[in-house]
Formats: structure tokens, sequence, C-alpha cells
């Protein structure tokens, strides 16, 4: 399936997936930083300044340490800048394991790369040319942008008289059915009776009452008899 | 088994780990562990991982795979978070595992000497038969400056402004941000094939060079030499170390061996950064020293020297020698 998705096997031995951020998203995580540096820098040097050389002396380690390591701060905190967070982003190595300090380090140190030649234009064609939407710094660091799942909501599918199958379905078809069961509450009545209506020559018949025997073999498939 | 069957049966299970992980997850900085649950967080979580691949083998539906591969994504991160203790971890790098880091690329460090001391020496002798070379990569105000920075009538040696104790803490915070920055910068443009690495280098190579051979042809020596030698130690070899790193991070590029490229980068990366964490340390350090030392007038020549020559010492010593194991020649 062609998907922006990563796929990885943890020594468990299953499979298991992130779902990979893009550039756009990226850009707008990083503009609420860029904000948030800002303000930071803004405020110590109304606050600072004032209080004469060891004032600037302070101001200027806090813009030293707000340049290069705002990032790795929070990386190493929470897995992701507060705009990212925002985003519902998060960073973390290429086997979903959470970032350490090196792999954070390095990815936010060579943004300096990245940025060359100028607003990070090389960095961004890399993402582009990058099946994981890495730039330089992801990929030395071997680190990914992901997005964190929702939490998931307990759905359950409609209760009914469980039916069998008339025919044997394959197991893609049976999880098909299930799927359809269970996506009822984000499907509108008249887009439910469509999609069953393509099953009719299974359930031998139409509109609303197609929809009740799918879910009547939902049941079956889930619970058995 | 049917779908219902099976998650009535583990129900409980799932449960009990999604609140085990909520727990771990608020007690993030905690290392107290209360419940005894806590001990078996690993053999749970093979559980859950195997009704993980059970659900999708068996075809059940989407929304049970879904919610059991966030159980094991969540697992997973609880079970591999670092959770050493941070200071131990400061220690061991500084007494161990930088200097180890060091003297595993010691030919990557000889290399990036060379093309920072190579350039300095070259220019240092033209600037000291001839000062006219000195305009070549400054113009006269910044000559002229300079010049007045070190001018034995100066009180205030290596600066422009009087020495008092908030200037000294005022010029800690630019020394830091302006070498470190340096610093990082040489590094970071290792990875862009190392031509920002090597021009970083050669470029500081010839500037402090060039000063150096300048102010000796003046005969200043006796404010210039003492002013820079102490820092230097730290500062000059913190320099060299972060264009090591950079050219380390440019080599796989080239010559990436028996792996892939990227595999290879990711490799020599996680080396680098090493190597360059250890030189913003001594950049800090240097910027310490420069600050309080030696800009400081009260002190002796003597002294002054003796002090740097105590500190190259250490500097090598401690590159050299500490972390050194019984496998290590």
């Amino acid at each position: 399936m062609l998907d922006t998705t990563k796929k990885f096997e943890v020594p468990e031995g299953v499979d298991l997936e992130l779902r990979l951020a893009g550039p756009v998203i990226r850009i707008n995580a990083w503009l609420i930083d860029a904000a948030i540096r800002l303000a930071i820098i803004v405020v110590a040097f109304f606050t600072l300044t004032w209080l004469g050389k060891v004032g600037i002396g302070v101001m200027l380690l806090i813009y030293f340490l707000t340049e290069w390591f705002y990032p790795v701060f929070f990386e190493l905190k929470q897995g992701a800048t507060p705009g990212k967070r925002l985003f519902n982003l998060y960073v973390c190595h290429d086997d979903g394991t959470p970032v350490n300090w090196q792999s954070s380090m390095l990815r936010n140190l060579l943004r300096v790369a990245d940025f060359f030649p100028f607003a990070y234009a090389l960095g961004l064609l890399c993402m582009l040319a990058n099946r994981d939407f890495k730039r330089l710094g992801d990929i030395a660091a071997g680190t990914v942008v992901v997005y964190r799942e929702k939490e998931s909501i307990a759905i359950s599918i409609l209760d009914a008289e469980p039916t069998p199958l008339p025919v044997p379905l394959t197991l893609t078809e049976q999880r098909a059915i299930l799927d359809f069961a269970e996506r009822h509450a984000y499907l509108s009545e008249s887009r439910q009776q469509e999609l069953a209506n393509h099953l009719s020559e299974l359930t031998t018949k139409q509109g609303e009452e197609g929809v009740k025997e799918l879910y009547c073999y939902a049941n079956w498939l889930l619970k058995g008899q | 088994m049917k779908q219902a069957q099976f998650e009535q049966k583990y129900q409980e299970r799932w449960q009990g780990f999604e609140r085990l992980i909520q727990d771990l997850e608020k007690r993030k900085n905690k290392r107290q562990i209360s419940t005894d649950n806590h001990y078996d967080f690993p053999k749970i979580y093979r559980d859950i991982c195997s009704h993980y691949a059970i659900a999708r083998q068996r075809y059940y539906s989407p929304v049970l795979i879904r919610r059991l591969h966030a159980l094991v994504l969540a697992g997973q991160v609880q079970l591999y978070r670092h959770q050493t203790i941070w200071l131990w971890k400061v220690f061991e790098f500084v007494l161990a595992t930088f200097p180890q880091m060091f003297r595993k690329h010691i030919k990557v460090f000889w290399l990036a000497t060379a093309l920072f001391y190579g350039p300095a020496v070259a220019m240092g002798l033209a600037c000291y038969m001839d000062s006219q070379y000195m305009y070549s990569v400054m113009d006269r105000w910044q000559v002229a400056e300079m010049e007045y920075m070190y001018d034995p009538e100066n009180k205030n040696i290596g600066r422009k402004e009087e020495r008092e104790a908030d200037t000294d803490f005022m010029m800690f915070g630019y020394y830091i941000f302006n070498n470190v920055s340096i610093g990082f910068r040489t590094f970071a443009s290792g990875i862009l094939l190392g031509i920002g690495t090597l021009f970083i280098l050669f470029y500081n190579g010839i500037v402090i060079g060039g000063v150096a051979g300048y102010l000796t042809q003046l005969g200043y020596t006796e404010t210039f030499w003492p002013f820079v030698s102490g820092h230097g130690s730290f500062e000059l070899t913190a320099i060299v170390i972060s264009g090591m790193a950079g050219l380390i991070l440019a080599r796989p590029i080239f010559a990436p061996g028996n792996m892939t490229r990227i595999n290879a980068l990711k490799r020599a990366a996680q080396d680098s950064i090493q190597l360059m964490i250890g030189a913003a340390l001594m950049l800090f350090i240097a910027a310490f020293i420069e600050a309080f030392w030696s800009s400081s007038t009260s002190v002796p020549i003597s002294v002054k020297l003796g002090v740097a020559a105590v500190l190259w010492a250490g500097v090598t010593l401690y590159l050299s020698l500490a972390g050194r194991t019984r496998s290590e020649h």
C-alpha cells in the first residue's frame, strides 16, 4: 500500500507502524517554535539589559542556549518541542524508541547544514527526496518525526442476530465486513446503504435490509452463535 | 477462537497494562516504583505483543488491532526508555567516553591539526616577515583595533573596554556564545562533503596565525602571548576536535567501507557527536579561563606562562590517558 507510514519489526517479532509527518506540518511546528524562541530572547533582552554588563553576559548565555539547545531540551524531556507537541508530533528513532541525547544533539546541531544555503532549503529538498521525510539531521541521527496516535475511542459494532455467511469468504473479505460494521458511527445511513448495495449478490437484499444483513454477518464473525 | 471470546479473555490484562503505562508515564522522573506489577512489565509486554500478532494473523477487526498496536507501541517506548542517572552519565562521559573516542579517531585528529596549524604557521611566518600580509585577511580598521587591544600601553589587554568584574562576566557570555557556536558550525558543516569544516579550519588557522605573527613582529610579545597561551590550550584543541568531528561526519560519503552510505553515516555520526560535545565542554572551560584569568593584568607574566604550560600539559595528558583500558595501546 502506498502510504506515509514506516514499518519496523521489534525484537518481540511483531511489525509496528509509525505515521510519518510531512514537510508542511513540520514547517508549521517550526514556525511556532521560532516564535517561542523569539519571545524568550525578547523577554530576556528587555529584562536583563537593565542589569548592566552582568545582564548582557546572562543574555548572551540565554541566547546561546535557545539557539542551540531549545529543541534538545524539549526532545529529551517530552519527545517533542512545544511546536511539535501542538501538532501532535514527536521525534523518535527509526525503531520507535525514544531519542537519546546523542541523537537529539545530532539532529539539532545539523540544522546548520539543513539551513544551507538559506531558510532550510537543503533540508527541505532532502525531506522531499527521502522516503521517510528525513532532513540531513534525521538521516545522520537515525530519527523520524511521527504523529502521536490519537486515543482510540472504543467503538463497538451494533448488536444484531448473528447470521452465518451464506458462502465462505476469505479472511480479507471477512475483515472488510467487520471494518464496515465498526465504522457505522462515521458513515451516514445513505452511504451505508450505498456500500451495502455493492454486496447485494451476497446478502440478496437492497438498502436498509442489506445493511442490517451485513451487521448480522459481522456479529457472527465476531461472536459466533 | 472468535474475536469476542478473545477480547473477553484478555480484556483485563490489556486494561491492566494500560494502567501500568499511565503509571510509568506519570512517574517519568521518579525512580521509585510502587506496585509489584511493574516488575512483570517486560513479561506483560511480550504477552501483548503476541496478542497483537495473533489478532493480525486471525484478521480480527481493525479497531481491535489498532488498540493492540497502540499498546505495543506505548509499551516499547516505556521498555526502551533510558533511565540512567544523569550525573553519573556526565562523569562517565568526561572521564572515559570522550577521551576514548578521541583516541579511537586519533588519525583524523592529526589530519585536522595539520589543516588548522599548517595554514596558521605559514600565515604567522608570512606576517612576521612582512606585516603587509595581515591586510589580506583583515581590513585596516580590524588591524588597528587588534593592535590597540594588545598595545603594552593599554591597561586592558585583549579588550577594548575597562576591565572590571562585571565586564569579565559579560565577556564570558560572549566567548561562550561566539566560540561554541563556531565549534558547532565547524562540526555540522562537515556533512556538506566536509567542505565547510575544511574552510572554517583553514580560515581560522590563517586569522589566528596571522594575528600571532603580526603582533610578534610589532614586539607586543609580552601582552599577546601571556594572554592567549592559557585558554589557547583548551580553545585551540577544542576547535581542532570540532573539525575532527566534522571530518568524521564527512568521511562516510566518500569512503563508506563495506556499508551503505546511509548506514556508514549513521555510525560515524554517533562517534562524531560525542567528540563534538566533548569539544563544546572544552570550549566552555576555555571561555571561563579567557574571561576570568587571561585578561587579568595584576598577575606577573611568568606566572601566566607557567599556568599556561600546566594547562597545555593537562589537556595533553587528559586526552592521551583518561579512561585508558588494558586493551588500548
